[in-house]
C-alpha cells in the first residue's frame, strides 16, 4: 500500500445522510475480479442518467447535471464531504475500491458504518469522523466558496481551512501509523505467528470440536 | 466484578494477542466464502505466494450470481458472461488451495449464511465470518459472528486471525408474546425503525427476553441477519437447549464424546445474570404489529394498518430531506395507507427468509389462494438445495405453483439482482429480503421489506394487506 501523505485538494459535499454501499457502487459492477477499474462507476445510478453496465465505456454515457461530482467546480476533488452513517450495508470493498479510484483519499463525516470505515484503512483512505455542527459548518463553507480546499495532515491530526483555522481530529494510533507506513496488515499479523500456532494449541486441547477436519467428514457423508 | 456478557465471553475466548492501545488480534474458526468478495483476496494470496493458514477451517459455496432457474449444465453454462467468471474463479481457487467448496449443483450448496447452520459448519460459541455484512445471522447459534471486507479475507485467509478492537455491548429485550401473524421478520424491522440504521454501530447487539427465548433459532438467524442493519456487525442470541436441538446431527457437528464436551460448554454460552450491558433498549412484543418499509432505508418502517409519514412534521432537515427523497423514489405520497400501496412483484428468498420455516409460514397463507392479476411475478426463491428438498417433499412447492408463484433454484436471487432475476423500474416489490436501498432489486426497482407471511398475502391481495385477516 502506497503511504499517506500530507494532502491539499478539492472538497466535494455529498449532501445526504446514510449513503450505502448499494449506492457507492451498484451491484452490477461487483462482478469483475479484480480491485481497479470501479471508478467511472463510483455513485453510477446518481451520477448517469442511464443505466450502467459492466465493461461498458463511460465517457459517451448522459451525466446528470444535477449530480454533485459532475458539477465542474469539484472537479479534481480528493475529499469527500459527507453526512452521519455513510458507507452503510453491504460490506463490499467494492465500494471503497471505487472511491480510491476516482480519486478519493479522504472523507468526512460525522459518522461511517463500521465495516465501510475498516475498509478504507486498508485501501489508503482516511476516513475522518467530525462532530456534527463541525461538519455542517464545512457544509456551508464548501458550497458558498468555489475552489475550497482543505489540507489534511493525518501525521500532526489536522484539518487546516482556507481561512487558516486548524481543525483537529482524532484516528487510532494503529491505523494511523498503517496509513502513514503503507504497512500490510497481514505482514503485520505474520510476526506473531508463534503466537497463533500456540493458541491452537491450546485451543486443541479445551474445544477440539472446533478443529473437525471438514473435508474429511464432507467426504463420508458423500459415501453414505 | 460484574458478570460477564455472552459477547465478553466469545471475545475473550478468542483472544491471541492483546495491544495496549486496545487492538487485539482474533483467532477465527470458521471463514466462510462466496464469489464476489473473494477472488481479489485469493488473488493477493496468490501474489505474495502465501497459502492459506488452516484450510479446513474454509468453507465455500456460490450464490450471489447463481442462476435460479435450471440450467442444462454447471455454472460454464450461465449467460451472463460475467457472472460465469466469478462462479468459475471460486471454484478454481476452491481447487488450487484445497477449499472445501459446495458447487453449483451439489445438493448442499445455497446462500452461504443458511448453508454454514445447516451443514453444522457453524457451532455455537465460533467466531465466524464472511465477506458478506449478513454473517451476523450466525449469531443465532450463540456465535460472534459479522462481515469483513475483502482485504480482511484475505487477511483471514493467510492468518486465521483478524485485528479487531472490541466492541460495546448492547442488549435489545423484547418481552412479552408476539400477536398471531407477526414474526421475527416483524420483530427486527421494529427494532431498526425504533433505533435506526446507525442505532448499534459499534455495538455487538445481544438480542434476550421472552420473545427470543420463544422464537426457533431459525426465527432468530431471521433477527441476527437484520442487526447489520441497525448498524451493528454482529448480533446474537444465548445458547439454550433449542440451540443445542437444532445443532445435533447436523454433518459437521461433534459426536459421540466430544459432543458431549462441546455441550457442556455451550451451555455456559449466555451473559451472567449481573453481566452489566453500556445500553440497554427494551420492547414489549405484545405491541409489534406486523411491518412495512415505505422508503429507501430499512428504519423507514410502518406497521401494516398506519400510513407513509409526512416529511414535514420531521424536525431535522436532514432527515426529512432524506424522507423526501425517498417519498419521491417510491412514487409514494405522505398520508398515504400502508394497505393502498399496490404490489407488482414478489419476492420470497434471501439469507433473511429461505428458511423451511420461512417457507412453511408462506405456504401456509398461499394455500388455497391464486396470485392477483395484479402481480407480474412472484418467486419463492428457497435458501439451498438442502431447504428446497425438503420443501418439496412437504409438497410446498406444489402450494406455491398452484397458486402461480414460480419455484426456483437456491441463490441470492432477486435480494440484489446481481444474477438474471431483477425487479425493473418503478415496480413495487414485496420482498422477503433485507434491504431497500434505492436500485437493490434492481435498478429504479421500489423493494418493501415484509415477513414472509406479508409477503404472501400480498401476491394474493395484488396490494400490501394486513396477514392477520389471513389467519
Amino acid at each position: 500500500m502506497e503511504k499517506f501523505g500530507r494532502l491539499t485538494a478539492i472538497v466535494a459535499p455529498l449532501d445526504r445522510a446514510n449513503v450505502d454501499t448499494d449506492a457507492i457502487i451498484p451491484k452490477q459492477f461487483l462482478k469483475s475480479i479484480r480491485r481497479t477499474g470501479f471508478g467511472p462507476n463510483l455513485f453510477d445510478e446518481w451520477r448517469y442518467l442511464d443505466v450502467g453496465e459492466p465493461g461498458q465505456d463511460c465517457s459517451n454515457r448522459p451525466l446528470n447535471p444535477d449530480f454533485v461530482l459532475n458539477q465542474p467546480r469539484y472537479q479534481g476533488a480528493k475529499i469527500l464531504l459527507a453526512r452521519e452513517n455513510f458507507g452503510c450495508g453491504s460490506s463490499r470493498e467494492h465500494a471503497p475500491w471505487a472511491l480510491k479510484d476516482y480519486g478519493f483519499d479522504v472523507i468526512i463525516a460525522p459518522s461511517f458504518a463500521e465495516i465501510f470505515f475498516n475498509n478504507c484503512f486498508k485501501n489508503g483512505i482516511l476516513p475522518i469522523v467530525l462532530p456534527e455542527e463541525t461538519v455542517d459548518q464545512l457544509f456551508r463553507e464548501v458550497e458558498a466558496q468555489e475552489g475550497y480546499m482543505l489540507t489534511v495532515d493525518l501525521e500532526a491530526q489536522t484539518i487546516t481551512k482556507p481561512d487558516g483555522e486548524v481543525i483537529h481530529f482524532e484516528v487510532d494510533p494503529f491505523r494511523r501509523h498503517c496509513l502513514l507506513e503503507g504497512l500490510d496488515d497481514i505482514g503485520l499479523t505474520l510476526q506473531h505467528a508463534d503466537e497463533i500456532r500456540a493458541y491452537e494449541e491450546r485451543r486443541k486441547q479445551e474445544a477440539p470440536w472446533l478443529f473437525l477436519h471438514l473435508r474429511e467428514i464432507a467426504e463420508k457423508y458423500n459415501q453414505i | 466484578m460484574a458478570g460477564k456478557t455472552l459477547y465478553d465471553k466469545l471475545w475473550d475466548e478468542h483472544v491471541v494477542r492483546q495491544e495496549e492501545d486496545g487492538t487485539a488480534l482474533i483467532y477465527i474458526d470458521r471463514h466462510l466464502l462466496h464469489e464476489v468478495t473473494s477472488p481479489q483476496a485469493f488473488e493477493g494470496l496468490r501474489l505474495a505466494g502465501r497459502k492459506p493458514w488452516r484450510v479446513d477451517a474454509n468453507l465455500a459455496t456460490p450464490d450471489h450470481n447463481v442462476p435460479t432457474t435450471e440450467l442444462k449444465g454447471g455454472p460454464e453454462t450461465i449467460e451472463d458472461p460475467i457472472s460465469r467468471i466469478q462462479v468459475l474463479t471460486l471454484d478454481k481457487n476452491a481447487r488450487e488451495f484445497g477449499i472445501l467448496e459446495f458447487p453449483m449443483g451439489d445438493l448442499r450448496q445455497g446462500i452461504v449464511h443458511v448453508v454454514g447452520p445447516e451443514e453444522g459448519a457453524t457451532l455455537p460459541g465460533m467466531t465466524v465470518v464472511c465477506g458478506d455484512s449478513h454473517t451476523s445471522t450466525h449469531g443465532a447459534l450463540g456465535c460472534l459472528a459479522h462481515g469483513i471486507g475483502t482485504s480482511e479475507v484475505e487477511h483471514v485467509l493467510a492468518t486465521q486471525c483478524l485485528i479487531q478492537k472490541k466492541m460495546k455491548n448492547m442488549l435489545i429485550k423484547v418481552d412479552g408474546q408476539l400477536q398471531p401473524g407477526v414474526g421475527p421478520k416483524d420483530v427486527i424491522l421494529y427494532i431498526i425503525r425504533e433505533i435506526g440504521t446507525a442505532g448499534g454501530t459499534g455495538y455487538a447487539i445481544e438480542f434476550g427476553g421472552q420473545v427470543f427465548r420463544d422464537m426457533s433459532i431459525e426465527g432468530r438467524m431471521t433477527v441476527c441477519n437484520m442487526a447489520i442493519e441497525a448498524g451493528a456487525r454482529a448480533g446474537m442470541v444465548a445458547v439454550d437447549e433449542k440451540t443445542i436441538e437444532y445443532v445435533k446431527g447436523r454433518p459437521f457437528a461433534p459426536t459421540g464424546e466430544l459432543w458431549d464436551r462441546a455441550v457442556e460448554h455451550w451451555k455456559t454460552l449466555h451473559s451472567d445474570p449481573d453481566a452489566e450491558f453500556d445500553v440497554v433498549i427494551e420492547f414489549d412484543g405484545a405491541q409489534i404489529k406486523p411491518q412495512v418499509s415505505w422508503g429507501t432505508s430499512p428504519e423507514m418502517v410502518i406497521d401494516i394498518d398506519g400510513t407513509v409519514p409526512n416529511p414535514d412534521y420531521e424536525s431535522d432537515p436532514v432527515k426529512a430531506n432524506g424522507m423526501r427523497r425517498a417519498l419521491e423514489y417510491m412514487g409514494l405520497e405522505a398520508g398515504m395507507k400502508a394497505t393502498d400501496i399496490p404490489v407488482d412483484y414478489v419476492f420470497i428468498g434471501s439469507c433473511t427468509n429461505s428458511r423451511i420455516e420461512d417457507l412453511r409460514a408462506a405456504a401456509e397463507v398461499v394455500k388455497g389462494h391464486k396470485v392477483s392479476d395484479r402481480v407480474e411475478q412472484a418467486l419463492v426463491v428457497p435458501g439451498s438445495g438442502l431447504v428446497k428438498k425438503q420443501a418439496e417433499e412437504e409438497g410446498l412447492d406444489v402450494i406455491f405453483k398452484e397458486a402461480g408463484f414460480e419455484w426456483r433454484n437456491p441463490g441470492c436471487s432477486m435480494c440484489l439482482a446481481m444474477n438474471a432475476d431483477r425487479l425493473p423500474p418503478k415496480k413495487h416489490c414485496a420482498s422477503t429480503s433485507n434491504r431497500n436501498f434505492e436500485g437493490r432489486q434492481g435498478a429504479g426497482g421500489r423493494t418493501h421489506l415484509v415477513s414472509p407471511q406479508m409477503a404472501a398475502a400480498a401476491a394474493i391481495a395484488g396490494h400490501f394487506v394486513d396477514v392477520r385477516e389471513f389467519l
